[in-house]
């Protein structure tokens, strides 16, 4: 027996053009960030510490600075191409790894009712109390600022935003005559929730993680600014804010294009929320 | 009513104690938490005997309930830096993080409330979108760039505001808008889908064709009712305004909880990470237990819901 689709939107209500330039910009960051090596100018760790601090355009040696130097004399252009790989590795992997656990564990709670949901929800409802930054902080203070770390502590933070919009669905769905017939029909657990419950709830819970995607570019970028993110010299687009905080009276480049790069991808990838939701959900329109 | 709020605070302490031991496992993630208090230079026997002192040494199950007795005396233990018990330490910097928190909180509750009623009230109008764009903009922005980039045009470039650390209510101004911009953005949303919501219902349809205009109809028929999701709002906004008050203390080189947990971090003085991890907590599961208090105030029937 298939699963039953979701209802198909209106054709009106897909994505107009206007609607297409979010998608277009994210998808121009995730090609900087595949094609980085051909596409960088310079090797992002190449220091050239007679051309520290260059505003943009300056050609200092053989280093033409197209957008500027940073305080080891680096190549804030190239920086910035290779520092979008670690904010999309990041948002990817954590988003994935966090949307599966919760949705998972979401699922099977509202499925099989009893202890295993008080104890899943239970869960939920502490680590929702815990503001995400601080229990982040907490944890990648304990583990070790690097790479995987960032990413597990990013996925142990957000579960419970999956778990929550799973279980809430998976109430409803679970209710449905056909998955109650598949049930009956001798369907274990797995097959019922993954087969029948999963395609039904997959658009709510693929709103959330596009609104979560663009949470955890700035989640990453946030703890590599206190430093506990990838470490130098990785170029990482909050890392290169938080050194060019020092410089904001002289050099104003350093801070100021990560932090605009930063801004236009997660504006982007909010806009492309904001456009899945509208076409998932009309009731938001 | 006593009964529903025994009832949520109960559910409150079952929170905290889920918090508790979170945190606790949290700690123990890489085994030996020794290993986080020591300088990376301490030798073998200054571990052995830290761990000694601090009862590491003992089953996980007795440091277990240690901790929880700890934590019922409001205990957080020392400083394994400065020597000082955490709790000193935070009674020292809670103050500038309220005064923080309370500043962004009226920027975003300011500008967020009326920026939500205009996206309501004036749904498909060029102010609307002009104002959509602004919240969305907002909820975009790092607070960390945000605050590099006010620090650039305002005390750089033009000299009006003092760039960091404290002294009068001119110090406190850019770091609330740096803190308060996102959370604006939270209530300028809430506000409209509530007012929306509200709108669309037949009492308020009612009214306007009674000839109730809009100011008359938001004021004495709406308010209310769209106040309630935005009680909780609030609730989960101040602590997320706590928790955002690590990176904007940093940037601003305010004296608060953030930046001494940063500066804790970076000292390996794990015992006021925790603290402050702990508190945070707390304050979030108060705030929680507040707001549904506030709800049976604003929405009797709530109450009734609850005792049933």
């Amino acid at each position: 027996m298939s699963a039953v689709a979701s209802p198909r939107p209106h054709p009106r209500q897909g994505f107009g053009l206007r609607r297409w330039w979010p998608l277009a910009i994210v998808a121009l960051v995730v090609l900087a960030a595949i094609f980085a090596p051909w596409l960088a100018p310079y090797d992002p760790n190449q220091q050239n510490l007679i051309g520290r601090l260059k505003p943009p355009g300056t050609v200092s040696r053989a280093f033409h600075y197209w957008l500027g130097s940073d305080e080891l004399g680096r190549d804030v252009l190239s920086r910035i191409i290779y520092g979008s790989r670690v904010s999309l590795v990041v948002a990817f992997a954590s988003v994935i790894l966090s949307g599966t656990v919760g949705t998972t564990l979401g699922m099977i709670a509202a499925y099989r009712r009893g202890w295993t949901e008080t104890v899943v929800m239970r869960v939920v409802d502490v680590f929702l109390s815990i503001p995400a930054v601080l229990l982040a902080i907490i944890t990648v203070a304990v583990l070790g600022p690097s790479l995987v770390n960032v990413i597990l502590v990013l996925a142990l933070t957000r579960w419970p935003r999956y778990a929550r919009i799973a279980y809430s669905q998976t109430l409803s769905v679970a209710t449905m005559p056909y998955v109650r017939l598949a049930a009956l029909m001798g369907a274990g657990a797995t097959r019922v929730l993954f087969r029948h419950v999963l395609p039904n709830i997959i658009g709510a819970v693929s709103v959330v993680a596009t609104l979560e995607f663009g949470l955890m570019v700035l989640f990453e970028a946030g703890l590599s600014f206190l430093g506990l993110g990838v470490q130098p010299p990785t170029a990482s687009w909050g890392s290169m804010l938080s050194t060019g905080r020092n410089y904001v009276a002289t050099a104003w480049w350093v801070a100021t294009l990560p932090g605009l790069c930063l801004f236009v991808l997660v504006l982007a990838v909010n806009l492309t929320g904001d456009a899945v939701r509208d076409r998932l959900d009309p009731r938001f329109r | 009513m006593p009964g529903f709020l025994l009832q949520r605070a109960g559910q409150a302490l079952i929170t905290i104690l889920g918090v508790a031991t979170l945190i606790f496992f949290v700690q123990r993630l890489t085994g030996d938490p020794t290993y986080l208090l020591v300088p990376e230079t301490a030798t073998r026997a200054d571990i052995d005997a830290l761990r000694h002192a601090l009862g590491f040494d003992r089953p996980l199950f007795i440091q277990y309930l240690d901790f929880l007795a700890d934590l019922a005396r409001f205990d957080l233990g020392q400083s394994v830096v400065q020597r000082v018990p955490v709790t000193t330490i935070i009674a020292s910097r809670l103050p500038y993080t309220l005064m923080l928190a309370a500043g962004a909180l009226t920027v975003a509750c300011g500008m967020g409330v009326p920026i939500g009623i205009l996206l309501a009230v004036f749904r498909d109008r060029a102010v609307a979108k002009i104002a959509a764009g602004f919240v969305l903009a907002a909820q975009s922005m790092p607070t960390f760039w945000s605050g590099i980039l006010m620090i650039m045009v305002f005390s750089v470039l033009l000299g009006w505001l003092p760039p960091s650390s404290t002294g009068d209510i001119w110090n406190l101004v850019m770091p609330s808008f740096a803190l308060g911009l996102l959370s604006m953005a939270t209530f300028a949303r809430i506000t409209r889908s509530a007012l929306l919501d509200e709108l669309s219902k037949d009492y308020a349809r009612t009214a306007r064709s009674r000839g109730a205009r809009m100011p008359r109809l938001l004021l004495r028929h709406i308010a209310r009712n769209a106040s309630i999701p935005l009680i909780t709002v609030a609730a989960l906004e101040i602590s997320n305004l706590l928790a955002g008050a690590v990176i904007v203390e940093t940037v601003f080189a305010w004296p608060g909880l953030g930046q001494v947990t940063v500066q804790a971090i970076l000292a390996r003085d794990f015992m006021i990470v925790q603290g402050v991890v702990l508190m945070g907590a707390f304050v979030t599961v108060a705030l929680n237990l507040l707001s549904d208090v506030l709800y049976s105030v604003v929405d009797p029937r709530i109450l009734l819901d609850g005792a049933r």
